[in-house]
């Protein structure tokens, strides 16, 4: 058993310190190590999930005996490609809690961490274009109050002033008010993934990269452990957190999963001076945008109508999302795209993720967060951790398989047309 | 200093002079500059700063590749930031100004940075700002976001237009080069339709500068007679200006034309998005060179040979005086040697090879160059302008040899292929080792539906350096991909081509070999995000081993150019540290586009007014004409209410309110969606989508059906009308009519592909205009025409006949519970019958209505409204809507699912009426709450409000709400707490507070 790792902390005294030395000093941020026969607990999936599954393992249950297992590069999924949201503004009780705890999370996570995630609670607005969106974030704004999560419905006029560059009175869809989020906002999604990996590494979890699970094994419908591409690895506990390609796992343990794997698009401009402090997302016409602290707009829309596991879109959804927020926001018309991207989202039916025992005993699963889960990755992981820990966890409670079987949907596609 | 050469320059016309301004100064160039050498020609190296430390950036490159060189272009609604000045062709009134710095070019407060740099190597920003917490948004966060970015953000809307094209090929060729050319006219040849895509406004790429002959001519009058020949057929369309931006699946490519950048202001669209659907792809893009990374390789002054041959050779501008050279292999001798034919000190060339070049060395040597083989530089020094050059053992640590004073270095690191646009789409690349390069795998092509590759690779793309392998390649090229495209393409006779002479390249990742630190620190990859080999290096140590963690945690390659220069070096540098082979480092992802476009291309023409189609009513005009307020309803817009001069809209919703009560309102219902199904099994199927039996409806009469998903929830209402026999009419909601009839579609190509249904959407065919209210049949009458009496057209009937001289469905349904005919007409029809009624109805004081007053009128009558009292989540069985679920069927979309435990819940919420207690309007979307708190803390509800309204008819707050067992719980009191901390008490009541026995309608 590995013995916990001092690791140095970051500092400005350190980075000062290292200068000096031309920074020949600095450790690994995280071991690469070969896997050992056996752990307590296995994560498949070195997603933002699957980090903070561990993490939450470790730090909450004095459970450090565990591997996390990925097949690319750690953060490499879409943890490494979303567009960073974070809000809580969701409208169902089950999401708002899980949300909430998340974004609560995040504004000590750099702390607690001991790596700079840039939690950035710049506000999120969502933008009310119909007379219907209006109605539907008064409710969401009412349900907020009684859930915990700070929001408010505001004016067009606070609209312009939090964002100077919208266009309020677009010839088709002009802006009526807006949901704020003044705690919500964006973080450095790489950081997210690495911090938690450093943790981890520390509490002497392995972390092990370019190694793919194959196959699971499981007796008398016990999970036994895992096959990968670098041999077998047995476990009491199994965690399965690998979002859009979770029905290819699900299916080597033997159940099937209600999920279905659909391509997400981003895009970024060119960099340039600050012009935007806050996220606004824009559902009517169906596209978001943020600037990065790079000086990129940051920008989504919708999935693609077909399901793919290429991580490459069809340019016309490119096409939409950008026209649509050349519509909200006119001066980007003489921005240029930089480069655009994919990710694969693994989206279940009521657009809720799933946090649930399975058909095998010790093998749970953690997917279904599909265009919006980075949010979630720290409440996620809290609760996972406390259901593969405990068997239970009161955030995880409603986002079980069964709701599917008996009809129990979280539906958050009625509050938002999009849930990123 | 950089000048204009006395003579020279193919590309320039010096009887054309051209101002332009430059930080407000005013210089001149001349047509056919690039805003670049124009800046060079005025003796503007430094225009730039970079994005991490401000240090200063010169023009480094000569086209698309260039990273420094980017500025803040035009004024106003004109402006744009981040414009590459490589790329910018010079026009008269061109304004440029200079970006990244703080207040001048000249002089930037970031630049601090620079000299804080050694505490700011990669990822600095991970380790510190971590404490306090609140620093990190208030403090750190505003300051690292002002001193990043590039250009200016643009504050005015776009003045120009942009359009999109649509191209069929079968075989695209990207890159204008010889390559492109020769591949263009080898497919040409076949018959099949060839388009060509240049980036550049010229023809013939790098050969012309890069000289040669072909078949004894030289390979300028080849290019010449290539493009002439090339004109010439009809099959074949050659686009300059327009770049092949990104391959996606089955040969769907994006091409970018820059109509109107070198000339703003003129009429037609500025950039011009081409959508093109290629049978074959060929890629002749050609080859980037690298820099070197030695220490002060980012000193304006320092510039890629090829780039400064460029300059001279194409613009008649020379970047320095005093020129050095430093290179890798042979072709930075080319530079050398153009620039000493006119008339530049090329001071030394510094060959890392021991043993040196091939015949090009021996050419410069006989100009009287001096060479000095095995030898690199250690160190370039000079602040905003190169000085001096430090001359070291390539094999070294770097100790200085000698120090040779010098104005410009021209380095070459050796070529890379052009590979982006061949890996959009999955295109693998092989490493080759004697070139140091990637180049694509011609086994491991981008294939498309069929499993076959559809994209083929030409000339310096595919790694060719020569024009002897240039030439066969291409045209092999262009043969193979007509070929595959279906097409026969003949064999052409070989032409001669001078042979090549090079001695091979030896890769030096590092310039010495054995730099020290401190050198490493100031040996740049990146030039634009501050990269140095020594953060790269530092990454590795850190475990950011994945070629992707290294770029991001170094941002290397993340710049405007997409590490274009930079990450090969950066890869070399990584794989070193790692004591991996570079192969096995891989690559990063190559993602569309080759280099930024515009949004306003991606937008297209469909923006402001036209971004999405407005759907008008034929009565649309009229509307806008009588105080209609707008209001957007899926791609409709509807009348919210007619607001009348000096009133409030809130006014004009309680006046159309009674008016229909007490008189006589129209309603333009013609959004609602009308769909006809039709055929043997259309009875079969709508009792398979709707709740109701619809397969026993009479014809001539009406039944309100629901519909719901398969998970049982509803999604849409609407009155059903049997026409016939075969033929049903369902109305949708207005916002349901696309949806629901994509549903029907769905289910009937997926499940029931069998049954005998048609389907077919006429919403827009028909005008429908709901005449209700006490005096609606009087009004009626008045026209003249079929009977309308209850006796002949009884509640929930229809009839075709006229009304006046109009063809007319009549519906006799109700939305508000007054006496209702819902008449529909041809569309054309529509805005006369509208005018007729208008006109027989002036004396019975009728009115037009809007959304408003309709949603005000159901919700007294305690009609559900889809999206209101819906959500998704609703089933039936929670509006009380029992009755209208038939339970004689074995079947229908939902019954199943509205089985489940959850949905037989009794504990779910259920429709009620809510009056305030004190007459007030319950905020919408408020829910009332109940004791304590859930596992997660978050305050108990036992039910929410769906529609809240205002009611003149009853002059008090009226709502329907769903609640926890709400039926049973009549003329309890809940409380809903509003955001603002008011606590509104409502009673629960029944949901139908107008006329309950429906007696109204029914008159
Ligand atoms: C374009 C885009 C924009 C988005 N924008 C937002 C946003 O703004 N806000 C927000 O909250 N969310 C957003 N999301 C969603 C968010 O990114 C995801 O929900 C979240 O990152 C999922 O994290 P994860 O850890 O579950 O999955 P991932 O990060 O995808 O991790 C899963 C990991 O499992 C690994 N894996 C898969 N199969 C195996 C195997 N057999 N063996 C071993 N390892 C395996 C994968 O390689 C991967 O690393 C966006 C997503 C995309 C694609």
């Amino acid at each position: 058993m590995p013995g916990v790792h001092q690791m140095k902390r970051y500092s400005a005294f350190a980075v000062a310190r290292e200068a000096l030395r031309f920074h020949t000093g600095w450790e690994r941020a995280w071991r690469s190590p070969e896997p050992r026969r056996r752990y307590d607990v296995v994560i498949v999936g070195a997603g933002g999930h699957g980090l903070a599954t561990a993490y939450y393992l470790g730090k909450n249950f004095g459970i450090t005996n565990v591997a996390v297992i990925e097949k690319g590069w750690l953060g490499g999924g879409n943890t490494g490609r979303n567009t960073t949201i974070i809000r809580s503004n969701y409208l169902q009780d089950p999401s708002a809690a899980i949300y909430e705890k998340a974004r609560g999370l995040y504004e000590t996570l750099s702390q607690d961490l001991n790596y700079n995630v840039m939690f950035s609670p710049r506000g999120v607005m969502m933008l009310a274009q119909t007379q219907h969106e209006i109605r539907g974030y008064q409710r969401t704004a009412h349900a907020n109050a009684l859930q915990g999560v700070e929001t408010r419905f505001i004016t067009p006029a606070e609209v312009k002033e939090l964002c100077p560059i919208i266009e309020l009175d677009g010839p088709r869809y002009p802006v009526l008010g807006a949901l704020w989020q003044p705690r919500g906002g964006t973080a450095r999604h790489d950081a997210v993934a690495w911090g938690y990996a450093r943790a981890c590494s520390a509490m002497g979890m392995d972390i092990i990269q370019k190694c793919e699970v194959t196959g699971i094994r499981s007796e008398n419908g016990k999970v036994r452990g895992v096959d990968t591409t670098k041999g077998p690895i047995d476990c009491a506990k199994l965690g399965i957190v690998v979002a859009g390609h979770s029905g290819v796992l699900a299916e080597q343990a033997g159940f099937r999963l209600p999920i279905e794997s659909l391509a997400l698009q981003a895009l970024v401009s060119e960099p340039i001076k600050p012009c935007m402090d806050v996220v606004v997302m824009a559902n009517t016409v169906h596209g978001y945008m943020s600037q990065s602290d790079k000086g990129e707009m940051v920008i989504g829309g919708g999935t693609d109508g077909f399901n793919n596991y290429t991580q490459r879109g069809s340019f016309h959804h490119i096409e939409e999302t950008v026209r649509a927020l050349i519509e909200t926001f006119p001066m980007i018309s003489r921005l240029k795209m930089l480069r655009q991207w994919g990710g694969i989202v693994d989206m279940t039916g009521d657009r809720s993720p799933i946090l649930s025992k399975t058909p095998i005993e010790g093998c749970f699963v953690n997917c279904g967060w599909g265009t919006g889960g980075f949010k979630a990755i720290p409440g996620s992981g809290w609760a996972m951790a406390e259901l593969m820990a405990q068997g239970r966890s009161p955030l995880a409670e409603e986002f079980s398989l069964d709701r599917f079987r008996v009809g129990k949907f979280i539906d958050e596609s009625v509050a938002a047309g999009v849930a990123h | 200093m950089s000048q204009r050469l006395p003579k020279g320059g193919r590309l320039i016309d010096r009887s054309t002079e051209m101002s332009f301004t430059f930080n407000g100064q005013t210089l001149h160039g001349y047509a056919g500059d690039t805003l670049a050498s124009a800046l060079l020609a005025n003796d503007r190296m430094m225009v730039g700063r970079s994005f991490k430390y401000h240090r200063p950036r010169g023009v480094v490159a000569s086209g698309a590749e260039e990273p420094n060189a980017l500025i803040n272009m035009g004024q106003g609604s004109r402006f744009e930031p981040n414009q590459r000045a490589t790329t910018t062709e010079l026009f008269s009134g061109l304004t440029a100004r200079s970006q990244n710095h703080w207040p001048s070019l000249d002089f930037d407060v970031g630049a601090v940075n620079a000299h804080l740099s050694r505490f700011l190597p990669a990822g600095f920003y991970y380790k510190m700002f971590i404490h306090p917490r609140s620093f990190w948004k208030h403090v750190y966060e505003p300051f690292i976001r002002q001193s990043a970015g590039l250009g200016q953000a643009p504050t005015e809307r776009d003045a120009d237009t942009y359009e999109h094209f649509y191209a069929f090929a079968d075989v695209l060729v990207i890159g204008g080069g010889i390559a492109g050319l020769e591949a263009a006219r080898a497919a040409g040849a076949s018959g099949a339709k060839v388009l060509v895509l240049e980036q550049t406004a010229h023809w013939g790429g790098r050969a012309p500068v890069d000289g040669g002959h072909v078949g004894g001519r030289p390979v300028e009058d080849y290019i010449d007679s290539l493009v002439a020949e090339l004109q010439a057929m009809e099959n074949v369309t050659l686009r300059s200006r327009c770049m092949g931006a990104g391959v996606y699946d089955h040969g769907y490519v994006l091409g970018y034309e820059r109509l109107n950048d070198h000339r703003p202001g003129q009429d037609g669209p500025r950039h011009r998005l081409w959508r093109i659907r290629a049978k074959q792809i060929v890629t002749a893009t050609g080859a980037i060179e690298r820099p070197l990374s030695f220490a002060g390789n980012d000193v304006p002054g320092v510039m890629l040979a090829s780039a400064m041959r460029d300059y001279v050779v194409n613009w008649g501008v020379t970047p320095g005086q005093r020129v050095v050279v430093a290179t890798n292999n042979d072709d930075a001798y080319r530079t050398a040697i153009a620039l000493k034919k006119a008339g530049v000190d090329v001071l030394r060339i510094l060959d890392a090879r021991e043993t040196g070049g091939g015949a090009l060395m021996n050419t410069a040597r006989d100009m009287g160059i001096r060479i000095d083989c095995g030898r690199g530089i250690g160190k370039v020094t000079g602040g905003k302008r190169v000085k001096k050059v430090q001359i070291c053992a390539q094999a070294g640590a770097g100790g200085a040899l000698e120090e040779i004073a010098c104005d410009a270095v021209a380095m070459s690191g050796g070529w890379s292929p052009v590979v982006h646009l061949w890996s959009h789409c999955g295109g693998k690349l092989l490493w080759d080792g004697d070139q140091a390069h990637f180049r694509p795998d011609p086994s491991r092509a981008p294939t498309g539906a069929d499993g076959k590759p559809f994209v083929t690779v030409a000339g310096s793309a595919n790694g060719h350096l020569g024009l002897d392998a240039i030439l066969p390649d291409a045209g092999e090229a262009g043969r193979v991909a007509a070929q595959a495209a279906g097409f026969k393409p003949k064999r052409a006779a070989a032409v001669a081509v001078d042979p090549t002479t090079e001695a091979p390249m030896e890769p030096v990742w590092m310039m010495p070999a054995q730099a020290r630190p401190a050198l490493r620190a100031k040996a740049w990859l990146d030039y634009q995000n501050d990269v140095k080999v020594s953060d790269v290096r530092l990454a590795a140590q850190e475990g950011y081993e994945s070629v992707e963690h290294t770029k991001r945690y170094t941002t290397l390659g993340m710049a405007t150019d997409q590490g274009k220069l930079s990450n090969i070096n950066g890869l070399a540098t990584l794989a070193d540290a790692l004591g991996e082979a570079i192969p096995n480092v891989g690559t990063t992802t190559f993602r569309p586009p080759y280099t930024p476009i515009s949004m306003g291309s991606i937008g297209g023409e469909a923006r402001g007014a036209v971004f999405q189609p407005v759907r008008e009513t034929p009565m649309y005009g009229w509307h806008d004409s009588h105080g209609a307020d707008w209001e957007p309803v899926g791609q409709w817009r509807r009348p919210y209410a007619y607001v009348r001069p000096g009133e409030t809209t809130h006014d004009a919703v309680m006046r159309e309110v009674r008016n229909v009560r007490e008189g006589v309102g129209m309603l333009d219902a013609s959004t609602l969606g009308k769909i006809v199904v039709k055929g043997p099994d259309a009875g079969r199927f709508l009792d398979m989508l709707y709740t109701n039996m619809m397969s026993t409806l009479k014809p001539g009469k009406c039944r309100y059906g629901l519909m719901c998903s398969e998970n049982g929830f509803l999604i849409d209402d609407g009155v059903v009308a049997r026409i016939d026999e075969d033929t049903f009419l369902c109305h949708t909601t207005t916002g349901g009519a696309d949806r629901i009839h994509a549903h029907m579609e769905e289910w009937l190509q997926t499940e029931w592909w069998d049954w005998q249904v048609y389907t077919a959407n006429m919403t827009e065919q028909y005008a429908q205009i709901a005449v209700v209210g006490p005096k609606a049949r009087v009004l009626l009458e008045k026209l003249g025409g079929m009977d309308l009496s209850k006796e002949s057209l009884a509640f929930m009937e229809w009839r075709d006949g006229k009304i006046g001289s109009f063809d007319a469905r009549v519906y006799r349904i109700s939305f508000s519970g007054e006496l209702s005919y819902e008449i529909a007409v041809p569309a054309s029809q529509g805005q006369a019958f509208w005018d007729a009624l208008m006109q027989a109805g002036a004396d019975l004081g009728v009115m037009p209505y809007g959304t408003e007053a309709l949603h005000i009128l159901r919700a007294e009558k305690g009609f559900i409204m889809i999206g209101d009292e819906t959500d998704g989540t609703v089933i039936p069985q929670d509006l009380g809507l029992n009755w209208a679920i038939s339970k004689k069927k074995t079947d229908y979309l939902g019954k199943r699912a509205q089985s489940r435990d959850h949905m037989t819940d009794p504990t779910r919420w259920k429709l009620v009426g809510l009056e305030t207690v004190d007459g007030s309007v319950i905020p919408d979307g408020a829910y009332a709450v109940a004791e304590g708190t859930n596992a997660n803390g978050q305050r108990n509800t036992q039910g929410r409000v769906t529609s809240t309204y205002h009611s003149p008819t009853l002059g008090k707050g009226i709502a329907m709400g769903l609640v926890l067992n709400g039926p049973d719980r009549m003329g309890e009191v809940i409380d809903f707490p509003g955001t603002d901390g008011t606590v509104y008490k409502a009673k629960i009541v029944d949901p139908v507070f107008y006329d309950k026995d429906g007696e109204k309608q029914n008159v």
